[in-house]
This record gives structure tokens, C-alpha cells and sequence, in this order.
């Protein structure tokens, strides 16, 4: 059935048509609509769910992995400052193999205080050990939360489904909302590794000296390398069922472009606009949009990016003392790769500000206009 | 495509005696989470305490809460009165803040 919803509700419907089974959260600007739809839902029947209120993201996300060890579907929500209160919890979730999914509203990270998108508050928590998965339509929101269920539970990894504050969260758009039988036909319930019952009471998490911890870290990164196949394969059998394909990346006119854009999110879908246009111009520019940035999707991104002449990275988020994040990622998956040919790293729309069609033609023309970049750092749309 | 094997019946999770060193060789016998290997059985976490709950029974009227608040499950109930295993009460003093009649307090460990 179609829906106009907001991205918020999108993540909403996902849980819900996921048939989470424990929903623990904290409201925050501008996550809050996600579980206020979905404490209607518990609240009215319409979602066989627990819901947990809790007095901190923290406590959410302890919440969460302590249900799930019980064996329940969990999800809960958050956004920049909350998401790095549950930073802590996020290891344990990782590291203990709990199959949470979470969604995350990106938002820049204080101060100044901000309810305005930018990828730092996710990006900062890229270590974890969860999967992340950047979406730029509300449609995509709500496709990416049920795949999301099913690549976690199959490979013991927690996941985060990350949208822009305001630019998704709160802005409505027309979505596919996919009958629960089909849903229930693609994502069978949740079977736990191991849990607790009270028949079998067990400690989970516990001290594991030397001699045992190095081999936990290593199969979790043995199962990070499997997701790149299990997403392709997940995506696949969703595109069966629902007509549509959720791939780690979404590349639009790359095969013959002489520069290449990297971009995700929202700014993504500007990119797509704005190489529309170019292209009218004459101009042979493409546009890599990444959906998954953990783990990285090397190979397909060298497959799309290593033809290019150039490449020019548009980063929502900064590491500062470096660069943005998606050019670490792209540069290091090109080394050695493509000839030595430039990767320009540019930094747009930090704290909200907008990522418009005209961001990306000064991006182009920077790039189309240099040989290399001159420095580490293009800042678009600064006022220096 | 499939996960992970789901965990074996066979991977060894609880220590036999308080010698038994759990190391296993390969990380394929490893659990995909740490999961008790049967440590607490021999680390006997009572001994971090500084204060100790004492109960006066005759107080006691045995409404079960110090039982249920205790997040150490150190409080158990035996002939319908609570009996604190101080092999693992940390002495946190949670049971002698909730009691409604105050019949349990919290004196200082004397070593």
C-alpha cells in the first residue's frame, strides 16, 4: 500500500513490519517521531512488541542487547548526542554478536548545538564493529530496516540504518508500504546463537583473558568480510519480492564518466539531479552514491571508481586533523589501483547546511579545472 | 548463504574444577561470544566488599523486597526469610535502603 510518511515513520513502519519484538529508546530531536509511532503501535496491538522506556540511549541499547540475548528482535533509535552516549553499548553489542538494529538520525554533533544533519555522529562510531547503512529516500529507509533484520540475524552483527536529519526525518514522501505476508515470507523470526532461558542460565560477556579474546575479535571480522556477498544476495531476493534491489552502492552513469562523484545520503540524490543536468551540458560526470560504509564495499567500489579519471568525494562529516571519511575510505581502496589517478576530497554541509545541484557544479568545475587537488581539504560552500 | 554453524552442545562453557583452564585451539571452537566458562563458580566476588547487609528477623516482615531488588541475586529465600549468600554480595546496600521496616543494615567488614 502507498503511504505518504515521513523518513522517521519510514524507520517506523521497518520495525514494525520487521516484527521487532523489544523496542527500547530515548526520545531526541530528531529521532523522536521513530518510537512515538512505534509506542502507538505496542500501545494499540497493532505491533506485538515490549516497549521499554529507559532513562538514557545507554541504558536503550543495554536494553536492547539484553533482550536479544533472551532471543527478541530488538530495535531501538537515536541521533547524535544519544548515539554517543550508547557508544559503550555499541561494543557490547558488537562484540557480543547481538543482532540489533538501530536507526540513527544523523545529526551534527554539539557544539555549537545543532538539530541539523551531518554525518559525525554516526561516522564517529565506525569502529564499533555494526554495519551501516546510508539512506537517501524515505523509501529506502523503510527497505533498508527489514534487510537490515535479516543481514544481522544471519551473521550475528548489529546494524545501523542512518538518514538525514530533516532532509529525510521529517520530509514526506511517498513510500511502498509492503504487505506484512511478504515481509514475513522474506524475513523468517529471529533464531538466537545461543540465549538465555531459565532452564539454561548462562553469563554472557564475561572476562575472556588472552589466551581466547584475540579469536572472538577475529570471527567478527571473518563475518564483517561475508556481508558484502550476504547484503548482494539479501538485496537480491528483497528485489524478487518487492521490485526493488538494495545493493551497497548506487552508481548512476559511472560506466562512461571521466569524473566520478561520492556521495551519500540525501546529498546523493542531489548528486544524481545535478550529473542529470551536467550531462545536458556535455559533461561526462557520474555519480557513486555509497549505501554501506561498514565494512566498506572495496571491491565494488573499485570495479565502479577504477576506470575514472578523476574522483571527487563529497564528505557530510570531517575527521579532523585528516579529511572526510569517505575519501580515507575511497583513497585506500584505490591505492595502488587505478593508476595513481586523483582522488579530490571535498567537504560540504556540515551542521545542515544545504548540499544543493550548484554545490556539486563547483565541485565538478573544481575538479574538471585542476590536475590534482591543491589541498587535502576542498571546502565547499565555507564563508572564508 | 548461510551464517555462522549455530553453537556446538559440545563447546566446553562450564569449568569443571577451579584448575580446568579453558583455552581453546582453534578459533572454529571458539563461541562467537564470550559466554561463561563456568569462572563464577570459583571467583568469589564477596570478597570485594567493604559493608556487609545484616538482617534482624524479628523486623522482617518478609514482603520479599530485598529479594527482588538485590542485583546480584545474593538474596535468597529460605523458610520464607531472606538469606544473604556473601560469597557474592558486593555489599552495595541496595536491600538495606529499600527495606520498609529498616531490619537490615549495613555494617562495616571487620578482615
Amino acid at each position: 500500500m502507498k503511504k505518504v510518511i515521513m523518513g522517521n515513520h519510514a524507520l517506523s513502519y521497518g520495525a514494525m513490519l520487521g516484527r521487532a519484538q523489544v523496542i527500547a529508546a530515548y526520545p531526541i530531536t530528531p529521532q523522536t517521531q521513530v518510537v512515538e509511532l512505534l509506542s502507538e503501535m505496542c500501545a494499540d496491538g497493532s505491533l506485538n512488541a515490549k516497549f521499554i522506556k529507559v532513562e538514557s540511549e545507554h541504558s536503550a541499547m543495554a536494553a536492547c542487547i539484553g533482550a536479544s540475548v533472551a532471543g527478541a528482535r530488538t530495535f531501538t533509535a537515536t541521533s547524535a548526542q544519544g548515539l554517543a552516549l550508547m557508544h559503550e553499548m555499541l561494543h557490547w553489542a558488537s562484540g557480543g554478536r547481538h543482532p540489533v538494529v538501530l536507526g540513527n538520525i544523523n545529526r551534527a554533533m554539539a557544539p555549537g548545538w545543532s538539530i541539523w544533519t551531518d554525518q559525525n555522529d554516526s561516522l564517529s562510531q565506525r569502529d564499533t564493529g555494526w554495519m551501516q547503512f546510508y539512506c537517501s529516500s524515505n523509501q529506502e529507509v523503510l527497505d533498508t530496516t527489514i534487510q537490515a533484520f535479516k543481514v544481522s540475524e544471519a551473521l550475528y552483527i548489529p546494524s545501523m540504518v542512518i538518514l538525514d536529519a530533516f532532509a529525510l526525518s521529517h520530509t514526506y514522501e511517498v513510500v511502498d508500504v509492503p504487505d506484512q505476508e511478504k515481509v514475513d515470507a522474506y524475513l523468517p523470526p529471529f533464531k538466537p546463537y545461543a540465549r538465555i532461558t531459565a532452564d539454561a542460565p548462562r553469563a554472557f560477556n564475561g572476562l575472556t583473558g588472552p589466551e581466547n579474546y584475540m579469536e572472538l575479535r577475529y570471527k567478527l571480522q571473518k563475518d564483517m568480510e561475508r556481508v558484502a556477498d550476504m547484503v548482494e544476495a539479501t538485496g537480491r531476493e528483497y528485489e524478487k519480492i518487492f521490485g526493488r534491489y538494495l545493493s551497497a552502492v548506487d552508481p548512476y552513469q559511472c560506466d562512461d564518466a571521466e569524473i566520478i562523484l561520492v556521495t551519500s545520503g540525501t546529498a546523493g540524490y542531489t548528486a544524481h539531479v545535478a550529473v542529470e543536468e551536467m550531462r545536458r551540458n556535455g559533461c561526462k560526470v557520474g555519480n557513486l552514491r555509497i549505501r554501506m560504509f561498514r565494512p566498506f564495499p572495496f571491491a565494488l567500489v573499485r570495479d565502479i571508481l577504477g576506470k575514472a579519471k578523476k574522483i571527487a568525494v563529497v564528505d557530510r562529516n570531517i575527521s579532523y586533523g585528516h579529511h572526510g571519511m569517505f575519501a580515507q575510505e575511497v583513497k585506500s581502496a584505490l591505492y595502488g589501483q587505478n593508476g595513481g589517478r586523483p582522488v579530490f576530497g571535498f567537504i560540504a554541509g556540515l551542521g545542515g547546511r544545504d548540499i544543493t545541484p550548484a554545490s556539486f557544479r563547483e565541485v565538478v568545475e573544481y575538479t574538471e579545472t585542476h590536475d590534482k587537488p591543491e589541498e587535502d581539504i576542498l571546502w565547499i560552500g565555507v564563508k572564508r | 548463504m548461510n551464517g555462522p554453524a549455530a553453537l556446538s552442545e559440545e563447546t566446553p562453557m562450564t569449568k569443571k574444577k577451579e584448575s580446568q583452564k579453558i583455552v581453546f585451539a582453534s578459533a572454529k571452537d571458539v563461541p562467537l561470544m564470550p559466554m561463561s566458562l563456568g569462572s563464577m563458580l570459583f571467583n568469589k566476588t564477596g570478597s570485594w566488599r567493604n559493608i556487609r547487609p545484616e538482617i534482624n528477623l524479628a523486623d522482617c516482615i518478609q514482603c520479599g523486597i530485598c529479594w527482588k531488588f538485590c542485583p546480584d541475586m545474593s538474596i535468597a529465600i529460605e523458610n520464607e526469610f531472606p538469606v544473604f549468600d556473601y560469597d557474592f554480595c558486593k555489599g552495595c546496600g541496595i536491600c538495606a535502603e529499600e527495606c520498609p521496616t529498616k531490619c537490615i543494615v549495613m555494617v562495616e567488614e571487620r578482615k
